[in-house]
This record gives structure tokens, C-alpha cells and sequence, in this order.
């Protein structure tokens, strides 16, 4: 559809040009947004599968074996390079994604959640108790590593890690967003609207969704790898349910119908939760908790549809 | 006579107490438009369940062009050159109808895209056509869901024609639309199938459209084939018209 998105590719454009400029003014920003950029392409993952109609709850499970992958590379072999860290995460979450995804494209809506919920939480309970390989609840230090055999400094690091994760979420912004466009991505749609007549169209619904599930999988990795790197640990929090709870939070946040609605979502989070947090303690979560209520009640294709309602609604009078 | 395009065998299938086939044989010919009538309840959407490999029955066998499908996914028999149109359309109401299409020629094709756009498949102008083909292309890129139940209707066959099928299995093409739409819904019908040169069986309470559309007709009564025929022959049937049209 030519033109359709134009508008909201144009915010996309801007909100990644200040991505990577707005840090250099100020250094604290450059954690924020590397942060904020990692979430997004987790929350890709979970925007695919919401094309479907499918929700998971157990999409940590992912994140934390992005984020595992480049600890335990630290911790065993050491001298660690950030290619490599996202080359590991990504392999062993795509081949983890394919084989929870062949039992789980098999149910749909709150059988899948939960279904997912339960190998997530699988995963962190042998996370939490095989102590002697994971450290327990204690997490695993992950070692600040190189970038193609160059090594930084803290505050130079920041940067880097900023602009790798600025590169790996323009492309998969795109990448997402033109699967969205591609007949795979209207087929899960498709799943969403009458998965009986797909079948009739001679196509498999669970194929077209375990592709769909599998890819989810490999954003999760690869934002789970993102984050253990910016944060310089991976702990069973990150395959934690609230941890998933919180990627499907930021993607009903923003909105599902486009990608950006995956980067709109996660800015809103982190920064609500990086100001909240430093002026009300704990009471961040109910800040957010308020900010969701209102967009369920009043903008419920999330912060992306708030344009098109405005519009709908100028319209009106 | 052409040739036996489906063929079915000595169908049994029942639905707790209800007998829905006891013993059905019954042939589908290359090029022609056969109805199946009957009471309500006798078992005539059950042939279609079955010959798409939605239901399997408890005894029997279909083939299509000499291939045993009884056991058969949907997808697979859809494969093979079955294509379905449904009672109540069922289309992807939050996608547009040109969309609607191109995932059938998209699903046709085989190996769907995850990168190229839907909307460049090369399948495009021959989808364009053939919506032209049920008069619905002024519509294109109207979204499923706001067009009205008769317009409907025509998208539903234009996606089952999307597949290129070599039969099309239609249950009550004119149930749910206006009475005075019924026979402009069956010209524009039969037409594309002509054109198209696809055979059809449509399940039908609608005796004058029987009478109109269909070169052969098939009496379902109390899970047997009562009466084959012409329609004019089955029509004038007093056993037919008392039991099943009630005249």
C-alpha cells in the first residue's frame, strides 16, 4: 500500500534520529535509550504474534536466553565480543522458539498464554536452583566485551552498545514491518480472523504461525542478549512471568498495528520508569499501571492509534 | 457423458442418533452444475464436510480424479483442485478484498513471502480479473467487513476461484441475500464457473434456482440418493415434490 504508513514512518524516522543524537548531550540518556531500543525488539516479537490474535506470556523465556547465552560464553570461555554475544543469543533462541514452538502453535488464545507462561517458567526455575552453573538467583556477571576487537572504556561503551542496539532495531523495524506487509504477515492476520478458511486455502495455519513464533523468538534473544550486555548481568529475573508480563504490557501500550507501536510503547515505559522511579521510589508501577488503564478505556490500538482516533475524530464535527 | 471428476462410495456417517449418509454413492461429471436438495437435516452439507476432508466417514470413500481423499486435510484436498464456498462467506473480514485474494493466490503459490509485499504478487491483475469476473472489483480495497452480505458472497466464490480449482463446492450460494439479489447472485455464479471452466456442486433449497442453474440434480433423503436426474425429471417427481419440496 503506497503512502499508507507514511506518516508514522516519518515519527519513526525522527524518534531514531533522536535515539542516537539526544545521548551525546546528555550521557545518561545513552543507557536509557540503548535500553529502550532492546525492549522494542523484543516487543517486536510479541507485536507478530498479536497479528495472530496470540498473546504470550512466556516470551522472557526468550530474553533470558539471549541473555544467558552471552553469560555463560563469558563465564566458560571468555573474551567476549558483542557480534558474537548476539550471534549466540540469536542461534540458541531461534532453535529454543522452534522446539517450544512446535507444542505451542497447537493451541490458541489462553491456552497458548499460559502455555507459553508454563515453559517459561520452566526455564527460570532451572535457572533459579542449578546453582552451580547458573549462580542462582545472584545472575551471572556478564563482562563488558569488545566490538571487533576493540575494547572500551565505560563511558565509551555506552555509546557503542547504544548504536549497535540503534542499527539492530532499525533493521529489524523494518524487517518486521514488511513482514507485516509480506503474505506471511497477512496470513497470521489471517489466523486472527478465520483460521478455518486459511485451512481451505490449502495453507497451514500452525506453519504459518510457528514461522511467525519462531522469529518472536529470535527478537527476544536478541533484545535479551541487548539488555544482559547494557546491564552487564543476566539473573533468572529476566525469564521471570512479571518479565513478560512487562513486553506485552509495552506492546498493548503502543499499539499492535505497526511496528513503531513497539518503540512508542517501550520510550513511554523506560522513561516513565526511569524519572518515576528516581522521584516516587516504588510507585512507578502505578503510574504505568494508570497510564495503561487510560490507554485500554480511551486508545485501545495503543499510542500509535491515538493519531488515527484524533483524526477519526476531527472528522466527526 | 465426460468424465467422473469426484466419485464417492458407499458413505456412512452418523451424528449421535441421526444418520446423515447410509450407503450414499454418488458421481460428480466433469463440466456440470449439480445440486443436491433435500429436507433440512438430511445429511447434503455432511457430503460437502466430507469431500473436503473436514468430516470422515464411518465407511466409504471419496475419490477425486482417481486419488482416494477420504482421509485427507482440508489443505491437502484444497491442493488437489477442491475449493470451498460457504454458506455463511467466510472471508478475512479485517483485510481488504483484494487482500482476501492475493492470500489465496499467495497460498495457491506455495512458500509464502515473509519480505516481499502482498500487494506486488504477480498474481495481482489475474485477482483484479476475476473480482471483475463476480462484479465486485469497484470494491477491491474495501475492507471484507464493511461490504453487504450479497457482495459478500461473490468475494467468498471469487477466493474459492482464486485457487484455480477444478470443482467448487458451494453450500446455498443465495441463502441470506435478499430474494430480489438471488438471481443476479446465480448469473454472475454460473457465468464465472463457465469461464472459468470449473464444475460446481451447490447445495440449494431454492427450487427455482434448482431449476434454473443446475444441469443435474441429486435428491438427499433420509441419508440415501432418493433420485438423480435432470432437474425438470426430478422436479416432476410426485415422491420428490411431496417429501421434499411439500407440494
Amino acid at each position: 500500500m503506497p503512502g499508507r504508513f507514511r506518516p508514522i514512518t516519518l515519527v519513526a524516522g525522527v524518534f531514531f534520529l533522536v535515539a542516537a543524537i539526544a545521548p551525546l548531550f546528555v550521557l545518561s540518556w545513552a543507557t536509557l535509550f540503548a535500553l529502550i531500543l532492546a525492549k522494542s525488539i523484543v516487543v517486536l516479537g510479541i507485536i507478530l504474534l498479536l497479528q495472530a490474535g496470540q498473546v504470550s506470556f512466556g516470551h522472557a523465556m526468550f530474553f533470558a536466553t539471549g541473555a544467558y547465552a552471552a553469560a555463560f560464553w563469558g563465564r566458560h570461555v571468555g573474551g567476549g565480543d558483542i557480534l558474537l554475544y548476539l550471534v549466540l543469543g540469536g542461534v540458541s533462541s531461534t532453535a529454543f522458539g522452534f522446539v517450544v514452538g512446535l507444542f505451542v502453535v497447537r493451541y490458541r488464545e489462553i491456552f497458548f498464554g499460559m502455555l507459553n507462561l508454563a515453559f517459561s517458567m520452566v526455564l527460570w526455575s532451572l535457572l533459579e536452583k542449578m546453582f552451580h552453573y547458573t549462580n542462582g538467583a545472584d545472575g551471572i556477571r556478564v563482562a563488558r566485551p569488545g566490538l571487533l576487537g576493540f575494547s572500551f572504556t565505560p563511558e565509551t561503551f555506552q555509546y557503542v552498545i547504544l548504536y549497535v542496539s540503534l542499527v539492530i532495531a532499525v533493521a529489524a523495524f523494518y524487517g518486521v514491518q514488511r513482514y507485516l506487509d509480506s503474505p506471511l504477515g497477512h496470513m497470521l492476520r489471517a489466523i486472527k480472523s478465520n483460521e478455518t478458511r486459511l485451512e481451505y486455502l490449502g495453507t497451514s495455519a500452525r506453519r504459518v504461525l510457528l514461522i511467525g513464533y519462531v522469529i518472536s523468538a529470535f527478537l527476544g534473544g536478541i533484545g535479551g542478549t541487548l539488555v544482559a550486555i547494557i546491564q552487564q548481568i543476566a539473573t533468572p529475573e529476566f525469564g521471570y512471568w512479571t518479565k513478560s508480563g512487562e513486553f506485552v504490557f509495552i506492546a498493548i501500550l503502543g499499539g499492535g498495528a505497526h511496528a513503531f507501536g513497539a518503540f512508542a510503547g517501550a520510550a513511554m515505559f523506560e522513561v516513565v520508569r526511569f524519572y518515576a522511579a528516581a522521584q516516587l521510589a516504588d510507585a512507578w508501577q502505578l503510574i504505568l499501571g494508570g497510564v495503561l488503564i487510560v490507554i485500554i478505556l480511551y486508545a485501545p490500538n495503543g499510542l500509535i492509534g491515538l493519531r488515527q482516533r484524533a483524526k477519526r475524530q476531527e472528522g466527526g464535527h | 457423458m465426460s468424465s467422473i471428476l469426484l466419485s464417492a462410495k458407499g458413505l456412512k456417517i452418523s451424528f449421535g442418533g441421526v444418520i446423515a449418509a447410509d450407503g450414499v454413492d454418488l458421481d460428480v461429471y466433469e463440466g456440470e452444475n449439480l445440486a443436491i436438495i433435500g429436507p433440512n437435516g438430511a445429511g447434503k452439507t455432511t457430503f460437502l464436510n466430507i469431500s473436503t476432508g473436514y468430516l470422515r466417514p464411518r465407511a466409504g470413500s471419496v475419490t477425486f480424479l482417481g486419488e482416494d481423499i477420504t482421509a485427507q486435510l482440508p489443505r491437502t484436498i484444497t491442493k488437489l483442485g477442491i475449493a470451498r464456498a460457504f454458506q455463511i462467506p467466510q472471508l478475512f473480514l479485517d483485510q481488504t478484498v483484494m487482500e482476501n485474494m492475493l492470500i489465496a493466490a499467495a497460498s495457491l503459490r506455495g512458500h509464502p513471502s515473509g519480505f516481499r509485499a502482498l500487494s506486488s504478487l504477480p498474481e495481482a491483475p489475474e485477482m483484479e480479473r476475476l473480482l471483475d469476473l463476480v462484479g465486485v472489483r469497484e470494491n477491491a480495497m474495501r475492507k471484507a467487513r464493511e461490504l453487504p452480505e450479497g457482495q459478500r458472497k461473490l468475494v467468498d466464490i471469487a477466493v474459492a476461484l482464486a485457487l484455480k480449482p477444478k470443482l467448487l463446492l458451494m453450500d446455498e450460494p443465495t441463502s441470506g441475500v435478499a430474494s430480489s439479489e438471488k438471481l443476479g447472485i446465480m448469473d454472475i455464479l454460473t457465468r464465472a464457473l463457465a469461464r472459468e471452466k470449473v464444475t460446481s456442486v451447490f447445495v440449494e433449497h431454492d427450487m427455482d434456482m434448482v431449476e434454473r442453474y443446475a444441469n443435474r440434480v441429486a435428491v438427499w433423503n433420509m441419508g440415501k440418493i432418493q433420485k438423480v436426474g435432470t432437474p425438470a425429471e426430478v422436479l416432476a417427481d410426485p415422491k420428490v415434490r411431496e417429501q421434499v419440496i411439500g407440494i
